[in-house]
């Protein structure tokens, strides 16, 4: 008891405003003695470790993936030419093929036509859309095309006036 | 019962209980050096009727097992309880209008529900003419075993594509869920030989609902009539049935 007097209990040293005057040897045993205490509590499963494996089967509930199912509508003989007009784009997935030929089979204009047409669409609506002076340049270049000269490209600046 | 190579399965009768080992050809796939891969074994797909166990299928429902490229699989039962599944186009009558939803009867153990936006051109303030009795044709959006199944009449571009609530007149019936399967198998027989007796509509439910309209009632009870005689003849009399109809509209 006598050793004891004037020493500080332990569980006192814990408390938070002890800290500062803890030395650092108490403080290690301090630190020492809750980790085995917490090593202690913590246990582990002695098993094998998990593998993690690829499944390769997946499991479907539905029928619509396993069979490919018409639409559920159906008109025929033009009870409803709202839904033979759904029935025949909704079913169409299973049959494209005949489609593909059908679109190529009656074309009015044909592919060449087309683009000739855009080709030159592409001219006046350019112009349409360029300003005035712009414009111009366009012509020039034009021009270049036919003479070989390359007109030197000057960019319009503010020129700063000089005093 | 033993286990059973899945592909001596196909076409063959299988039971509950029953378990089908799927082929060990790619499991004995030459050994690579980068060990053992499972990459290049194909996908099996399990539909409905057959669950995973482990590396075999276990079949849970009694009927014949079917089998379609690459490696799905599924078995084609006769049933009559319909189980909501997400994405089956179904017929629903509507029970209750109730606030922002409807309550929509589908044969399942439960009644699904109906958001009054999820229809083509509705909105808080355009509400849908949807009445208490109607006939809805509509697509489940949430269908598992927990919740309350929903459904929708539009799809996720915000269109209807045919669904919806269906006309007023006409005439619904109920059929096993196998024949509705039958009937919607693309190129059957039955809906090749019904669409040369009379002009009329039918709408299919994958819930085993069917609903017909043509020009008369008595037409329309015809139609009714032979889709239901369907289930029970076979193709030889089906087709003497439907020739003695299309013989007399000529």
């Amino acid at each position: 008891m006598a050793a004891e007097v004037g020493k500080l209990s332990k569980n006192l040293l814990r408390m938070k405003f002890m800290q500062r005057t803890l030395d650092a040897e108490t403080k290690k045993q301090l630190e020492e003695d809750e980790k085995k205490i917490i090593s202690d509590e913590h246990w582990y499963l002695d098993l094998p470790e998990l593998k993690e494996k690829e499944s390769y089967i997946i499991e479907e509930r539905s029928f619509l993936p396993c069979e490919d199912f018409l639409y559920g509508r159906m008109s025929f003989k033009g009870f409803n030419t709202e839904v033979e007009k759904l029935m025949t784009q909704l079913n169409s997935r299973t049959k494209t093929e005949e489609i593909v030929e059908e679109g190529t089979m009656d074309v009015d204009v044909s592919d060449e036509e087309m683009a000739r047409r855009y080709e030159s669409l592409v001219g006046t609506i350019k112009k349409k859309f360029t300003k005035k002076r712009n414009q111009k340049e366009l012509k020039e270049e034009g021009e270049d095309e036919n003479c070989n000269i390359r007109s030197s490209k000057v960019q319009k600046v503010f020129l700063k006036p000089q005093d | 019962m033993s286990a059973v190579s899945i592909e001596d399965a196909v076409g063959q009768i299988v039971l509950p209980g029953d378990v089908l080992v799927l082929s060990t050809q790619s499991r004995d796939a030459p050994l690579s050096l980068s060990g053992p891969s499972t990459s290049n074994r194909p996908r099996v797909v399990c539909g409905p009727g057959l669950m995973r166990q482990e590396d075999d299928l276990l079949v849970n429902k009694c009927g014949l097992l079917r089998h379609r490229d690459p490696a799905i699989y599924w078995v084609d039962s006769q049933q009559k309880r319909y189980v909501p599944v997400k994405g089956d186009h179904v017929i629903g009558i509507v029970t209750t209008k109730s606030g922002d939803i409807f309550k929509v009867d589908v044969g399942g153990s439960e009644q699904a529900s109906l958001s009054y936006l999820a229809f083509e051109g509705a909105t808080k303030k355009n509400r849908p003419n949807v009445k208490v009795g109607d006939l809805v044709y509509g697509q489940f959006i949430v269908a598992n075993k927990d919740m309350e199944p929903e459904m929708a009449c539009i799809d996720s571009s915000g269109k209807a594509n045919g669904k919806g609530v269906i006309g007023q007149d006409g005439l619904m019936l109920k059929v096993s869920l196998g024949l509705v399967r039958k009937l919607l198998i693309p190129q059957n027989d039955i809906v090749q030989e019904l669409m040369n007796i009379f002009p009329m509509e039918v709408v299919i439910g994958m819930n085993g609902r069917i609903w017909v309209k043509a020009k008369t009632v008595q037409q329309t009870l015809i139609v009714a009539n032979l889709l239901e005689a369907c289930e029970y003849l076979t193709a030889e009399q089906r087709k003497h049935v439907f020739s003695k109809f299309s013989d007399n509209v000529i």
